[in-house]
């Protein structure tokens, strides 16, 4: 089975690498990694990642925004929001901007890794 | 407006769930104290959040670089920098108050982290402010969770 391209945007880099390290989803392989929504949008221009994890507060361009930006580029990708942001508004307004799932930190390891096969099922269903 | 036993309660519940979930291991938080005269202290590194919206104020979390290394750790860090520290400290921040919107409702707009390192930073509660202090006791460490809204 070939391997889905996976980026991560998050503003703190702590949370950029625990995201990478602690996945275990085999289908997912990393290739990138932005600070904020105008990087994100550059490094999906010239990586084309097929599954995205978006945190939502981060400085320059907020992930909502980042959300429309890469949906309009690829309508097909597949867009985790990993967010501290625990209110059900926003979850929803993140999903009717294109996201696919919603994952609220903190997390655990094995939450990560059943969000993401979400996403993951979701997409093949 | 001023804090209610209920509010206050949020923030206890979300520090309480972020050392089990991130840390995988419990904290002690404290029953919250208010501090009516001059500012809480700060420690080494200190993680504010400036809230905006239907509330205004900050939230802050201010913790010893000893129990930010071990949290680092935790979190399957090996890298102790400084920058590590400031990241981890504005990221907790961050995740408590972000989780208190499932209380406050989508008005309780929170910003970016702002960072202050050494515990001679100036404090980021205005002079006349009213602040509730968190206590945390994780592992043999302490830190503070400040809280102060209108």
């Amino acid at each position: 089975m070939t391997a889905l391209k996976l980026m991560i945007v998050d503003d703190s880099n702590i949370m950029r690498r625990k995201i990478e390290r602690s996945h275990q989803c085999a289908r997912l392989q990393f290739i990138g990694a932005a600070g904020n929504g105008h990087q994100a949008v550059e490094l999906f221009r010239r990586t084309a990642p097929d599954v995205v994890t978006m945190d939502i507060t981060m400085p320059e361009m907020d992930g909502i925004e980042c959300v429309k930006a890469l949906v309009a580029l690829n309508p097909d990708v597949l867009i985790l929001i990993i967010s501290a942001l625990a209110d059900k508004a926003t979850a929803i307004e993140a999903m009717k901007q294109g996201a696919n799932g919603f994952l609220c930190k903190p997390f655990t390891d094995r939450q990560l890794t059943e969000a993401l096969d979400e996403l993951l099922r979701g997409a093949t269903q | 407006m001023s804090m209610t036993r209920v509010e206050l309660e949020t923030f206890v519940q979300g520090t309480t769930h972020y050392f089990v979930t991130a840390a995988n291991q419990a904290a002690t938080v404290g029953s919250p104290y208010l501090v009516n005269e001059g500012s809480p202290a700060l420690l080494e590194y200190t993680g504010v959040i400036t809230i905006a919206g239907k509330r205004k104020g900050i939230v802050y979390f201010t913790a010893s670089r000893p129990m930010l290394t071990v949290l680092l750790m935790r979190l399957g860090e090996t890298d102790m920098t400084h920058e590590n520290m400031a990241d981890l400290v504005g990221e907790v921040a961050n995740q408590i108050s972000g989780n208190a919107r499932r209380d406050f409702g989508r008005e309780f707009m929170i910003s970016v982290p702002r960072v202050l390192s050494g515990a001679q930073s100036e404090s980021p509660t205005p002079a006349d402010a009213r602040s509730f202090v968190i206590p945390i006791n994780w592992r043999s460490h302490s830190a503070q969770l400040v809280v102060c809204l209108d």
